[in-house]
């Protein structure tokens, strides 16, 4: 359903790249830029299949101890981080967080900020 | 379709009839063992291996009675804080105060999870969020939690806490979150940096020089040669589950 739901999305932007999400009458996500470009896999590799690199790095993580710094989630978040008026970055409660433009337009709930800190690095609230 | 490199596709296709199905049953034992030894090279190549074990030795008389470097220690490192509710709040590592009651004689001493080599946490969780490490760290895969607290009845030390509140402002390094079980993860992202546990360090700059930190497998290690000098206690050394953790003057 995860996989489903991206390749809708990746299917909507491509579209919206093409002819222009005017043209559609429709409404898409903006999605915030990133700091660097590509530097895991290209732009439509992670929007389909991030949640599956995300997956496999968690369990190697915890149960192996792998800890390589380029697909950590805490390099996504600072690499994704949209800063806020504040100029700090802002976290999974405001609807610009990176992870939410996309998810909160597919309606695709993510339950990893339930645990992990959405801002790069500790923001007490 | 196989995203990662180090990692065989699982990708099961759908078998018919009862040839293909038992075709299919074979194929299936083949996937079983291949993942298996595919896990086993990573975890040599990735450094965590049943080589060793890490283990904490702590010398109680070196342990000051007023003094909780090592709990604050671990509170700040970890993201841990109380909600003035002391009957439910998380505690990762905490002071214990033991009175002979022939004598009077008090002692203070911290106790966290003892990272028992026989971890009854980890037999008794029924979705193995509770596990072993191959290093001997005793851990909470909380991608896997469901809360069910099973662990924490049985644990001896009472060692191991239930997120009751939402959590905010975690330490990247230290996920926690309401509904899941926590404990001591023995500082894990530092030991994986090859670091000492913050309670260790703590200890070390603020309070009495209490603690060592080591590998209790490497007989050269100093805490190996601390243990074979002279000895130490596991706290209920009666249960059998041999813990990594061990106490001098108690």
């Amino acid at each position: 359903m995860k996989r489903f739901a991206a390749i809708v999305i990746v299917l909507l932007t491509v579209a919206a790249g093409s002819a222009g999400a005017a043209d559609w009458g429709v409404p898409f996500p903006s999605v915030p830029k990133a700091a660097a470009e590509n530097c895991v896999r290209d732009t439509q590799f992670m929007r389909a299949n991030h949640m599956e690199l995300l997956l496999h790095q968690r369990d190697d993580t915890v149960h192996q101890g792998v800890r390589p710094k380029q697909t950590a989630l805490t390099e996504c978040l600072t690499c994704h981080a949209v800063k806020g008026g504040d100029g700090k970055p802002l976290t999974v409660k405001d609807p610009k967080h990176f992870c939410r433009a996309c998810h909160d337009y597919a309606a695709v709930t993510i339950d990893c900020f339930s645990c992990h800190n959405s801002a790069p690095e500790a923001v007490n609230k | 379709m196989s995203l990662f490199d180090k990692v065989p596709a699982c990708d099961s296709a759908p078998v018919e009839g009862r040839r293909g199905f038992l075709k299919g049953l074979v194929a299936a034992g083949a996937l079983a063992i291949a993942p298996g030894v595919t896990l086993y090279k990573f975890a040599e190549a990735a450094g965590v291996s049943s080589a060793v074990r890490w283990g904490m030795l702590i010398d109680i008389n070196k342990c000051e009675d007023g003094c909780s470097a090592c709990v604050t220690a671990c509170a700040e490192e970890n993201g841990w804080r109380g909600h003035g509710n002391p009957r439910t709040d998380a505690q990762w590592i905490r002071k214990v105060t033991l009175t002979d009651k022939q004598t009077g004689f008090k002692k203070s001493l911290p106790v966290m999870c003892q990272h028992c080599a026989e971890p009854p946490c980890v037999y008794v969780c029924p979705t193995g969020a509770s596990f072993k490490r191959a290093d001997g760290i005793v851990l909470v895969d909380k991608h896997i939690c469901i809360g069910c607290r099973y662990c924490m009845m049985a644990c001896p030390y009472k060692a191991r806490s239930f997120v009751h509140e939402d959590v905010d402002g975690q330490k990247p390094h230290a996920p926690r979150g309401k509904g899941t079980v926590e404990s001591c993860t023995l500082c894990v992202h530092r030991v994986d940096e090859g670091r000492q546990p913050a309670c260790v360090e703590a200890c070390a700059k603020d309070g009495g020089h209490a603690f060592m930190f080591g590998d209790l497998n490497d007989p050269s290690s100093d805490i190996s040669k601390q243990l074979a000098q002279y000895g130490a206690t596991a706290i209920r050394g009666d249960l059998g589950v041999d813990p990594g953790v061990r106490y001098r003057g108690l």
